[in-house]
């Protein structure tokens, strides 16, 4: 008989299937998973303890840089902490508009995870489809705020200002003459609400596309069904939340059962999975996908017809106006006040948590009422799923374990932080 | 959301024997107990039908060494133990959060893992082991997880300096990766102020 022996392998950091900078260290037999060690924080950039030292709103622009595909819904549990130690309450307006960008966030998240997914296990094309619709919601990120991806939109108190009444136009060039240009330009025509409006018109058909390419396809079937399967009462232990807890059977999302913002005047469904594994993952995604864009055109018919401030009133905390700080001595003191040293926040501690696209996105917050954050503690989901990689990946074949990294949406910006 | 009072009637049925002090503010709940009755208590708040707290949503240490202190110094710093364990439950039935704190002198940085209670636990404490020093009694695999191999001290903790103590670059005769005390200044850009009671509408 000979001898068999199980080996050790390295997996990335390198790796396009890994999803950023991961590396794990794999116990083979054959071709079989005993146990896996990620090492992490190839990617640490103390962003916690750099938050230490910076004033309150220099830190929002560091919450982009964490799961740096969902975006918004970062900023979004960081001002939410900070509001609830200030008290402050925002404008209904400055609500559904971070609630619309939420749910586009998410859709750009799913996006970016149903290509990248796919692609790891084989399909090529729905990436290219995917982006393409990426796309267009990253160009309401720029319209909304000027950036296309770190937007440091959500400010304490409301959103950095109103929607914008126009959206950039294509100009024609050699590649694209003055008919295709009016072409391209035709949902461009009216405000940014307009656009997204036009969008979520469409995009359910994009769905479908994505559903055409894979959900009945064999191959996908082949390589997802099966796989990476946890239980309900495991996926609660091991700390899983978003579609990861959902895939398992588990119904449970913060904006239905804790509403922050406007989500409880929402309309809009919660998939759940039954089986637990990378194919219930997928299609509970693919859903929400659709739900948000439920959820975005709730929004943008509200949007349309109530107009309102986006920001609190609250010179303490929010800049006053340009016009104003010229005018007015008080206002050109507090204009000086908050950019220099920014506001103080009462001592207290705080969790605030929001249900990002990869599952609960929280902000643990220590106040000892400076203008910088005493502790601040993020909760980011992709870490509690990483850390169960091991178990859910034992037993399984090596190629699968690129299917349940992909289907855990791991983003290395906020699992490293 | 159950509403808080629900929770801190429910949470007195907790078995004697274990002393906690129960706060409520900003519509949450946070009790603080002693560190030689931590496992036992979030054991019985995960096991009791009434709590039934599934889920450890985070854990992560606190170092409470500057606390109140500004730019200026003037200030005494923090009173009372050094350091601090922070965990934040969730319970899916009753749809409750609680938070447990357990605080922790500098001589004694020693507490007992909740691993055997909730899996998720191992990287959490991995992590506040980590960045603070953390001890977890009963870990078994109690490694660094985010720092760099070879790392030396606990960076997270407020007397290491932003910048760290060593920096590293490739060094071309040698023709490997080198470290070497940290060449930049730390600099401050905006001092840390203090201001009783902050800018907010509780405030004005």
């Amino acid at each position: 008989m000979s001898e068999i022996r199980n080996y050790t392998m390295n997996f990335g950091p390198q790796h396009p299937a890994a999803h950023g900078v991961l590396r794990l260290v794999m116990e083979m037999d054959g071709e079989v998973v005993e146990r896996i060690d990620p090492h992490i924080g190839l990617l640490h950039r103390a962003t916690e303890k750099l938050a230490e030292s910076k004033p309150y709103n220099h830190n929002i622009g560091y919450m982009d840089r964490l799961d740096y595909v969902s975006m918004m819904c970062n900023e979004h549990a960081y001002v939410m902490a900070i509001e609830k130690l200030l008290g402050v309450t925002v404008p209904e307006r400055a609500r559904y508009i971070r609630v619309l960008f939420d749910e586009i966030t998410r859709i750009l998240n799913h996006l970016m995870w149903i290509g990248a997914h796919a692609l790891d296990i084989g399909a090529m094309s729905v990436f290219l489809y995917a982006f393409r619709e990426r796309e267009d919601l990253m160009d309401c990120y720029e319209a909304a705020s000027g950036a296309r991806l770190h937007a440091t939109y959500y400010r304490p108190g409301g959103v950095y200002r109103d929607l914008p009444d126009s959206m950039p136009q294509y100009e024609s060039s050699r590649w694209h003459g003055e008919g295709a240009t009016r072409e391209r330009n035709q949902d461009r025509s009216g405000s940014l609400l307009d656009f997204i409006w036009a969008f979520s018109e469409r995009f359910p058909g994009c769905v479908d596309d994505y559903e055409t390419l894979l959900t009945d396809n064999r191959i996908w079937k082949q390589r997802t069904v099966g796989i990476g399967v946890v239980e309900p009462s495991r996926a609660l232990k091991l700390g899983f939340t978003g579609p990861m807890l959902r895939g398992s059977g588990v119904e449970w999302d913060l904006r239905k059962k804790q509403p922050y913002e406007v989500y409880d005047q929402m309309d809009f469904d919660i998939p759940v999975g039954t089986e637990g594994d990378c194919y219930d993952r997928y299609l509970v995604r693919v859903e929400e996908m659709r739900q948000s864009n439920r959820i975005v055109r709730q929004c943008v018919k509200w949007l349309q017809v109530n107009e309102g401030p986006v920001i609190v009133e609250n010179y303490k905390v929010v800049p006053p106006r340009r016009e104003e700080m010229k005018q007015d001595m008080e206002s050109l003191i507090h204009h000086f006040k908050l950019f220099t040293e920014g506001y103080t926040v009462p001592a207290g501690e705080v969790y605030a948590a929001v249900e990002a696209p990869k599952g609960e996105f929280g902000v643990y917050l220590v106040s000892d009422s400076a203008n910088k954050p005493y502790r601040l503690k993020i909760r980011a989901p992709g870490f509690a799923h990483l850390a169960a990689l091991n178990e859910m990946a034992r037993g399984h074949m090596l190629a699968d374990v690129v299917a349940i990294i992909g289907s855990q949406d791991i983003v290395f910006g906020e699992v490293d932080r | 959301m159950g509403s808080t009072q629900h929770l801190i009637s429910r949470l007195s049925t907790v078995g004697s024997g274990v002393n906690m002090s129960v706060t409520e503010a900003h519509g949450e709940v946070s009790i603080e107990v002693e560190c030689s009755q931590l496992h036992r208590c979030l054991q019985l708040l995960h096991d009791q039908p009434d709590l039934c707290f599934e889920q450890l949503i985070d854990l992560c240490g606190v170092d409470y060494l500057d606390y109140g202190k500004d730019s200026t110094q003037a200030n005494a710093g923090c009173t009372g133990p050094r350091f601090a364990v922070v965990y934040h439950l969730l319970s899916v039935t009753h749809n409750h959060r609680l938070r447990v704190v357990v605080r922790l002198e500098e001589e004694s940085l020693m507490v007992d893992s909740v691993i055997d209670i909730w899996p998720v636990a191992d990287w959490f404490e991995r992590e506040a082991f980590d960045l603070f020093g953390i001890i977890f009694i009963g870990h078994p695999d109690l490694r660094r997880l985010l720092t760099d191999y070879g790392f030396v001290g606990h960076p997270f903790r407020k007397d290491f300096p932003l910048s760290g103590h060593v920096e590293m670059r490739y060094d071309e005769e040698k023709g490997r990766v080198v470290y070497e005390p940290v060449s930049i200044e730390p600099r401050v850009t905006v001092p840390r102020v203090i201001r009783e009671g902050g800018s907010g509408e509780r405030n004005s």
